[in-house]
């Protein structure tokens, strides 16, 4: 086993995800619509609701649209981070992923092979919709669309590691749907994506408390801040411990002798 | 070798200094006066002015502040660099706006309670004359040429045109409901005016003196009532103006040559007065309610900043 191996089969597995997504167009088209529909629609309506408080990043008055960009981006890496996951179990039923199991290269390389590649298909999603953005006025400085990168990789990872998390408890891809409602849903809706702190306490302040220790919220800040050139130290080790927390027990779900698939009786 | 270095620390020094611009802006609530460095994005002081400062002026060699304290009646000067009161001059009841001529030895003051212009002589600090204009007068302006000034009276819809040297009205036009504020180009060719109630900026040729093209303003998602253009500022090469719409929380970017709307920019609430930096590349807005100015970088067309100042603030002058 030498680093060349290594190195065919993380390619490998990265470059089958990343061709995966290009010529699956409609997977492209609705990682890129769901997020746009959310950006037209949704954000329009409520365009002037945040006139009226700044709070970092942020120096000055923004458009609610402005202020949802980064959360959607955040959406489009949660989705996908699931999607990565749906396609883990799919991977495992179709038998793809069942031949890459039994490769001789360790287990926990092989599926931060599969991390990585799920999280360099969220980043081009998230720049193409940045494009798209740009268009409809929302302009970050451009230093900030080169300092988001590192911000994209780390909750990127993350994501996809609750993604990988959940798909070693998923035994069949219907149960997939439970994952909508039970994961994304709460997720995204009880975090700082849609709305800033401040606003959800003057409402709830226990949801706010939930968001506050939401990972979801803290890959948001961690995006949002970066997005404007800047480093959120709290959100950066959230994020990282969060990812070391959910990468760590996949590796332990995934692990034939003692993980869930074992409790499954091996998908 | 050397030359070179010193030349460049010399540029360097000499960006340093033009760059180090102090922003003025008074405080209607707080009765006081806020000092900002707009580069670096901070308030610097307060200090006391007087009761209610609104309208506010500076020397056209930096010098002096002229700041109209509504409650005491009072044009008060102040220095620059002491922001003392060094003199005071007399304004008239309740004075709010007032418009400084570009030899800066004249002063025009509305007395919005008495339906008065007063013209105020600087150096011998004494009124020159005062002339009766149409009820409420608000905003003033001289001409750049220094042959006309202007004032818009907000009961009675007119702009008077005023000859300075005879301090006599020539004509007086009907405009739209509520004219707030007036502005002549740098080319003394144009008078730029807003009017409050109707939502519009009326555009006037000094030659005809009538109004030559009206621009309603609109903004998506607010209804009308909300726009209310008050201040209005026109860059110097007249390429550009700008008006501030007051509720409706934006600044109205106007192409000067096809009289277009641009763009609306988000700034505070209640977007009141304006000032360009020295250089023409940022704009300062007064934002009443939500008690802070705005800045705009005037070359990306967009706000990078809003600074909290204090209660209410109202007029706003830029020194180099």
């Amino acid at each position: 086993m030498n680093m060349l191996h290594y190195w065919r089969a993380m390619w490998g597995i990265i470059g089958r995800e990343l061709w995966r997504f290009i010529t699956q167009r409609e997977r492209f088209i609705s990682a890129l619509v769901r997020p746009l529909v959310w950006l037209f629609v949704f954000a329009a309506g409520f365009r002037s609701a945040l006139g009226l408080a700044i709070t970092p990043p942020y120096e000055t008055y923004i458009l609610y649209e402005v202020y949802i960009t980064p959360g959607l981006i955040g959406m489009i890496q949660l989705f996908n981070g699931m999607q990565s996951s749906l396609s883990m179990v799919y991977d495992r039923e179709m038998g793809s992923m069942r031949i890459l199991m039994v490769s001789p290269l360790p287990r926990w390389f092989l599926l931060l092979s599969k991390l990585l590649a799920g999280t360099g298909v969220s980043i081009l999603q998230v720049y193409v919709f940045l494009v798209v953005a740009w268009f409809y006025d929302i302009h970050a400085p451009w230093q900030g669309y080169l300092s988001i990168l590192p911000a994209l990789i780390l909750s990127g990872l993350m994501l996809g590691a609750l993604g990988l998390l959940l798909s070693s408890f998923i035994k069949q891809l219907e149960n997939f749907a439970g994952v909508m409602n039970f994961v994304i849903f709460p997720m995204f809706f009880m975090s700082t994506a849609l709305y800033p702190l401040w606003k959800m306490k003057e409402s709830s302040v226990p949801l706010s408390i939930i968001a506050q220790y939401n990972p979801f919220s803290q890959a948001v800040e961690l995006i949002r801040f970066a997005l404007y050139g800047q480093f959120n130290q709290t959100a950066f080790i959230y994020v990282f411990v969060a990812f070391l927390i959910f990468m760590s027990t996949a590796i332990m779900g995934y692990n034939p002798s003692k993980g869930m698939m074992m409790k499954k009786g091996g998908a | 070798m050397k030359n070179k270095y010193l030349v460049f620390f010399l540029i360097m020094a000499l960006n340093a200094t033009v760059r180090a611009e102090s922003v003025f802006v008074t405080l209607e609530k707080d009765n006081a006066l806020a000092v900002i460095d707009p580069i670096a994005g901070k308030l610097i002081k307060t200090v006391p002015v007087g009761q209610r400062p609104r309208g506010i002026a500076i020397s056209p060699d930096n010098r002096s502040l002229y700041i109209a304290t509504s409650d005491e009646n009072i044009i008060k000067i102040l220095d620059v660099e002491t922001l003392k009161e060094v003199g005071r001059l007399p304004s008239g009841e309740d004075p709010e706006t007032f418009a400084l001529n570009p030899a800066g030895d004249k002063l025009y003051v509305s007395n919005e309670d008495d339906s008065l212009v007063t013209v105020i002589d600087i150096a011998k600090k004494k009124v020159v004359k005062q002339i009766t204009v149409g009820v409420e007068p608000e905003g003033i302006a001289v001409s750049p040429d220094n042959k006309w000034f202007v004032s818009a009276s907000e009961t009675t819809n007119m702009v008077h045109w005023i000859d300075t040297e005879t301090n006599a009205i020539v004509e007086n036009i009907l405009v739209d409901p509520r004219p707030r504020a007036v502005k002549f180009t740098e080319d003394s060719q144009q008078l730029w005016v807003t009017s409050e109630m109707a939502g519009t900026l009326m555009i006037l040729d000094v030659k005809t003196r009538q109004i030559i093209k009206t621009i309603k303003f609109q903004v998506t998602g607010l209804t009308a009532d909300k726009i209310q253009p008050v201040g209005v500022v026109i860059d110097k090469d007249n390429n550009r103006g700008y008006v501030a719409l007051g509720p409706a929380n934006r600044v109205a970017v106007i192409n000067a040559k096809t009289f277009e709307v641009e763009k609306v920019l988000l700034v505070g609430q209640r977007v009141w007065n304006l000032a360009f930096s020295p250089d023409q590349k940022r704009l300062y807005t007064t934002n009443g309610t939500s008690n802070d100015i705005s800045i705009i970088d005037l070359e990306n067309q967009v706000v990078t900043k809003s600074i909290g100042v204090g209660s209410y603030p109202w007029g706003v002058v830029v020194k180099p």
